[in-house]
């Protein structure tokens, strides 16, 4: 008898998720990060492959760092927003190319306009866990300090840019 | 007025299902025939009332009424005419329509084929199927309504899609819903099963051509929302592990499963419990995947923060549709004899473990679904754990889930020896081993991706053609009589197996050998791939119906000959002001030659993309092979036995069938 129920329980627990996610507001959820020295590494530069990058290198400044991928769908939504804010200069943004292949990112770099400062090529994925990524993407406003201030899962949005990155950066550069 | 009187039909047609999905149910349990009698009529008067609401949506969008807030929202009066009827099935409300009207058309289908089915049974089958219908035509009737007025009319409508104007997207939904709503007969089947505790053989022989028909229809449907996608999106891809493609998906792998494993219980009686569990969950899946998708969950958690209402409701119906199937299987199944024994090495044991091999298969592609949509609705934001997820789990489960295609046709139902196995089947290993050494090295390069495609592709060739050469050798009888002798659904097996290898081998080949050039280019430049020149010849503005294009014109020449001329296209559509591709493909079974066209650059040069993509098509001719074996299964001889002998009125159907 029992193990004939296992697929019942297995449902309702779904539903269960399921439930609770239709009455949830979407809110933030604070990443353990946030307030913590982002984490270090030293990765290729998605263009030259000789080069690297660093967060050392970019101490001094505040800067955004924008986790993308050419397979994430997601990602083309917040693609023509990030062209917009680095052609404006506000602010210095790189990304991290997440598990992705050197042609295929190039493609849609090309495809899509290359909003990037430098892109860093994580192709096994292992800065990702440093950085505790869910998925792509994900954008991480890092002070001059090197520590993290902010962290934004999913796309950046209009209303995400001009009501919390934005003023979060001004604040940043003048203290 | 027309729109009311669809909305009316509607309305009419939600009280035939409640009759349709009570008195027949009911009657059954009580023993009552003019209850149980009420199912086909009730059936065919659901059938024809949603009909008239279909065409009346039809009619609006033929007539272009914009006073229909649907119609306004999903057409435009300067859309042709074969795209206004299809924007029917457009957007959300439509294709909750076209949903409706396709499972009225199985339940119709039922009420006429199933003329040697214990009364009991087929009115228990098709007042499940009223329940179903219910769901929908009330989700439909609250918060769906298609037939909602616009006041004051809209001047113009806001267009359908640019991206469901194509000639593909025409067909692409119907045939898919076809196939979803299809697994609602085996569905209604196992219920009806389960509630009348009839859990023999005779359901699993009963409920196996409707489920051979909904996978031949839900394969056929998702191949062509592949092509679409490698023609339409531009990229050369044919498959993104899209939320929505994954909605199909899903179910066609549990309906795989469900059509081998219907076989076991047919045939040798076990797997029964197993069996109808599948059926729930084919179906399950299917309308899990019609809401993620339908309901925009999926692409945007927003579409609900519109009107919350749809989805309470959408979860409130798989409560009680999924969960009340399940509660029903967990109370009726353990009364469900074993069925008969087998040994560790036998086709019940290969059968299981592909089940097994698919099930899990599945659930990985519903947990990578669904996670991200969890996040999303739990306010973490949107991401998308995309093809490395997907590549990584998906090809150790199907590996092995193909090694197993290959022996399991060969082995003895019951018992079977490895020994006996092992020297059948050594050079279909030998063969496929040696072809994945040595092709890619022939070709150009060997990584082991590559090799064990090959391996596998081989594999299924090999073993198929020994299966093939075992069953025709023998007397000395004609080669046609030998070949007709076998019987259709033997041939199916083999011909959907042979499409698998096909598949596999496209796969293979092109992921292993395509090869692609992004490059700028200004008339008269030319590029080379593959050992062909592509010339550009310039960019021409052409303007459409409702839509305005730069089509830009590629000479193909190989050593000086001309091959062909692609026309890529980047259109602009106007009232959405939305831009699509259209890749210029020149197809043949060796190669296509595919071109897109991206931005145009200063000074009248143009970037393009090039693509080269050895033996790509084979990739939907597989999918092809597969469905015609599907079909093949379903002219078996037994099937139309059955039918000839219910014309003549003589003898139990079930008898005949073998």
């Amino acid at each position: 008898m029992k193990r004939f129920l296992l697929p019942l329980v297995i449902f309702l627990t779904v539903v269960g998720f399921l439930a609770v996610g239709l009455k949830l507001d979407p809110r933030e959820v604070p990443s353990p990060l946030v307030g913590k020295p982002a984490p270090m590494f030293n990765l290729p530069r998605l263009d030259n492959p000789e080069k690297t990058i660093s967060p050392k290198d970019l101490l001094g400044q505040v800067w955004l760092f924008n986790v993308w991928a050419s397979w994430c769908g997601a990602c083309r939504e917040e693609h023509p927003i990030l062209v917009a804010l680095s052609k404006s200069g506000t602010v210095p943004l790189y990304g991290m190319d997440y598990k992705d292949t050197r042609q295929d990112a190039q493609q849609w770099l090309e495809q899509g306009g290359n909003p990037y400062i430098a892109s860093a090529m994580d192709t096994d994925g292992r800065v990702g866990i440093d950085y505790g990524v869910y998925g792509v993407p994900e954008t991480y406003v890092i002070d001059k300090a090197g520590v993290i201030a902010y962290k934004q899962i999913g796309p950046v949005t209009e209303e995400v840019l001009r009501d919390k990155i934005l003023p979060l950066v001004k604040r940043l550069q003048t203290q | 007025m027309i729109p009311e009187i669809g909305h009316f039909a509607l309305i009419l047609a939600l009280l035939v299902a409640l009759i349709q999905g009570s008195f027949p149910i009911i009657g059954a349990a009580r023993g009552n025939a003019v209850w149980m009698g009420l199912a086909r009529p009730a059936a065919r008067a659901q059938f024809l009332l949603i009909a008239v609401a279909f065409l009346c949506l039809a009619y609006a969008f033929a007539t272009m009424d914009y006073s229909v807030t649907y119609v306004a929202s999903n057409s435009n009066s300067k859309l042709p005419l074969q795209y206004r009827i299809a924007a029917v099935w457009g957007g959300h409300e439509g294709s909750l329509l076209l949903w409706a009207m396709i499972l009225s058309i199985w339940t119709v289908s039922v009420s006429f084929f199933s003329k040697h089915l214990p009364d009991a049974m087929r009115a228990r089958i098709i007042g499940v199927m009223g329940l179903i219908s219910i769901g929908f035509l009330l989700f439909m009737l609250t918060v769906s309504n298609p037939f909602e007025r616009l006041i004051p009319a809209a001047m113009d409508g806001r267009d359908l899609n640019p991206l469901l104007q194509d000639p593909g997207m025409v067909f692409h939904p119907p045939m898919l819903y076809m196939g979803y709503v299809g697994f609602s007969v085996a569905f209604a089947f196992a219920i009806a099963a389960l509630l009348g505790g009839e859990l023999d053989a005779a359901w699993a022989r009963w409920s196996r051509p409707w489920t051979t028909m909904a996978w031949v229809f839900l394969t056929t449907g998702i191949m062509a929302g592949s092509n679409w996608a490698y023609y339409e999106l531009g990229w050369g891809g044919w498959w993104f592990w899209d939320a929505v493609e994954n909605a199909s998906f899903m179910p066609w792998l549990v309906g795989t499963a469900l059509i081998h494993s219907l076989a076991v219980t047919e045939k040798r009686g076990s797997f029964k419990a197993w069996t109808v569990l599948l059926a729930i969950c084919a179906f399950s899946l299917s309308l899990l995947g019609t809401f993620l998708v339908r309901s925009g969950v999926l692409t945007s958690v927003h579409a609900f923060a519109t009107d919350p209402r749809r989805g309470l409701f959408i979860l409130a119906f798989l409560v009680v549709v999924i969960g009340g199937s399940l509660v029903l299987f967990a109370w009726r199944a353990p009364a469900i004899g074993r069925g008969g024994k087998f040994d560790v090495v036998s086709r019940e044991s290969f059968l299981l473990a592909n089940n097994v091999l698919l099930a899990v298969a599945a659930i990985s592609v519903l947990f990578g679904t669904l996670y991200p949509l969890f996040l999303d609705a739990l306010g973490l934001g949107k991401i998308s754990v995309g093809p490395p997820y997907f590549d990584t789990v998906f090809a150790p489960l199907m590996a092995p889930a193909l090694f197993l295609m290959g022996v399991g046709p060969i082995a003895r139902w019951k018992q079977s020896a490895l020994p006996e196995l092992a020297k059948r089947l050594r050079w279909a290993f030998g063969v496929s081993v040696a072809t994945a050494i040595i092709l890619p090295l022939l070709l150009g390069h060997w990584t082991p991706m590559i090799g064990l495609g090959l391996f596998l592709a081989f594999w299924i060739f090999g073993t198929s053609a020994n299966l093939i050469y075992q069953r025709l050798r023998g007397p000395e009888l004609p080669l046609m009589t030998r070949i007709m002798s076998p019987s259709r659904s033997w041939w199916g097996m083999v011909v959907a197996h042979l499409g698998i290898a096909v598949f596999t081998l496209g796969v293979t080949v092109v992921k292993g050998f395509e090869s692609e050039i992004a490059v700028r280019m200004q008339t008269g430049d030319v590029a080379h791939l593959a050992g062909f020149d592509f010339t550009f010849e310039g960019v021409q503005e052409i303007e459409g119906p409702n839509y305005s294009s730069s089509r830009g014109q590629i000479r193909i020449t190989k050593n000086g000959v001309e091959r062909t001329v692609l026309m890529p296209e980047k259109r602009v559509y106007t009232v959405q002001n939305m831009p699509m591709t259209e890749a210029g493909i020149s197809p043949s079974i060796i190669h296509d030659l595919y071109a897109s066209l991206g931005e145009p650059l200063d000074g009248g040069a143009w970037s393009v993309r090039i693509y080269h993509k050895p033996m790509v098509e084979w990739i939907w001719v597989g999918c092809l092979m597969m469905a015609f074996g599907g079909l093949l299964a379903l002219s078996d001889r037994r099937y139309r036995m059955k039918n000839r002998i219910k014309a003549t009125g003589s003898g139990n159907a079930a008898e005949v069938s073998v």
